[in-house]
């Protein structure tokens, strides 16, 4: 590892001029679980380590008017804890739950993960398909980011150098939904996928699909919610919408899994999440997922 | 490494409060093993995959080979030697009973994830054992006598026995 300085700020305002002083060679530490490991790497090397976790701000999981917000120092552990996560965001819980082992989750944050922006981010299916936006602060004020226009590049986010994601803000349902999350792994407790899906449906039959790790980055398949949109997934609609997945995504063959295996699984893994998602939508009450 | 970078830092190890001076770079693992001698947490993979690092913070289980010396500062550190303090423990006698390890090198790591799957689920199945226990590797013995070891145990604090 290289030499860096340590620093640990005890409000967001601290951080935010902390970070603005040191823009483009620091780092921001939560769980650290990636961070760390890819120091050692040397894949980074910044001068300065800025610690998050003396500020509250960032704590804690609330539902307001419209939104869920999910604080950027809630772990991964907090959300499968939370009732609220669960009742009302069943793909993010279901992705939670895969996340590495519980040694990593009970530190490793749901922030951190989308930040750090891997194409296999188990957290970015989950949010994609809820329409999420990111909050990030600076010195000079606070900015929403749709997660849509978040990721830019394998470990590249719209994120700029001198700023600080502070929550990440789910949508809440009014109309009756179901989710799902699929992961393809090889073995439980710290894998990365190989193949990750989500799929939202709402009763009105409009789908929300979204991929990670068959791409450059996490990516939403509009093609394929389009042809499936308006009523059940039937046998025409369904392989129709598997064909669209195929021609939008861009798996590579790497030491987890050959191209062309990628993609017959994200076929395979569509039809099972939709057919899962609607079964759910179906037994779920309006507002909630459970 | 300038010396000014260096970091005091104070925490609760085993019961009893430490201070240690540790630069900004240093392991927790690192620091528990080489300056307070405590040895029971191992360097295996070194990127928090395989468990053998595992030690208690504020009472969850954490993976100390990736993390920061410094990210300790002010919690509470159990390792095994403080789980033990009082003699070994329900947990590691039915590990025992059922020859659940060989060389042992995983086994601070299994013991620990099953005191808090055990605390948080007093009553997991099958299915929750493994998920809780996955992610600490065992290259000797398989996971078989763990698994049902950790059943047994199960069914013992059911019916009461004591600890």
């Amino acid at each position: 590892m290289t030499n860096f300085d340590y620093l640990k700020p005890v409000s967001l305002k601290e951080a935010c001029v902390l970070r603005a002083e040191h823009a483009g060679v620091s780092q921001l530490l939560l769980g650290g679980t990636d961070l760390i490991v890819e120091m050692d790497q040397g894949l980074l090397s910044p001068d300065f380590l800025i610690d998050l976790r003396e500020i509250g701000d960032l704590r804690g999981i609330r539902v307001e008017k419209d939104d869920i917000v999910i604080g950027a120092a809630v772990t991964f552990t907090e959300l499968i804890k939370s009732k609220t996560i669960t009742d009302q965001c069943q793909a993010l819980i279901e992705a939670s739950k895969l996340v590495a082992s519980v040694g990593v989750r009970n530190v490793a944050t749901l922030a951190g993960n989308i930040c750090h922006a891997v194409p296999s981010a188990e957290g970015a299916a989950p949010l994609l398909v809820r329409d999420a936006e990111l909050t990030a602060v600076s010195t000079k004020g606070e900015r929403r980011i749709s997660i849509h226009d978040f990721f830019t590049g394998p470990r590249k986010t719209a994120l700029k150098a001198e700023e600080i994601v502070t929550a990440i803000h789910i949508p809440r349902n009014s109309l009756k939904s179901g989710e799902n999350y699929q992961k393809l792994g090889r073995y439980r407790g710290e894998d990365l996928a190989q193949v990750g899906v989500a799929v939202a449906v709402d009763e009105k039959y409009r789908y929300k699909i979204a991929y990670a790790a068959v791409g450059p980055v996490p990516l939403r398949i509009t093609k394929a919610e389009e042809i499936l949109q308006g009523g059940p997934p039937g046998e025409k609609s369904l392989p129709a919408a598997v064909e669209a997945v195929k021609k939008a995504v861009s798996p590579i063959t790497d030491i987890r899994a050959s191209k062309e295996y990628r993609l017959y699984m994200c076929g395979i893994m569509l039809e099972k999440a939709v057919n899962t998602a609607v079964q759910r939508m179906k037994g779920n009450k309006a507002g909630g997922q459970a | 490494m300038k010396a000014d970078r260096k970091k005091e830092i104070t925490f609760t190890l085993n019961g009893n409060e430490v201070s240690v001076l540790v630069s900004p770079d240093e392991k927790l693992l690192d620091v528990l093993r080489d300056t307070l001698g405590m040895t029971s947490p191992k360097y295996g993979c070194g990127k928090g995959e395989c468990g053998a690092c595992t030690v208690l913070m504020n009472g969850k289980t954490v993976r100390s080979c990736i993390m920061l010396a410094v990210q300790a500062d002010q919690c509470e550190i159990v390792t095994l030697e403080g789980f033990q303090k009082n003699g070994i423990t329900d947990i590691q006698e039915t590990f025992l009973k059922h020859n659940a390890f060989q060389c042992g090198f995983c086994a601070p790591g299994f013991i620990l994830s099953t005191d808090e799957l055990l605390r948080e689920n007093p009553e997991p199945d099958e299915e929750e054992i493994r998920d809780a226990l996955a992610g600490n590797l065992c290259r000797c013995t398989g996971y078989k006598n763990i698994i049902e070891a950790v059943e047994e145990m199960v069914e013992n604090r059911k019916k009461g026995a004591k600890r």
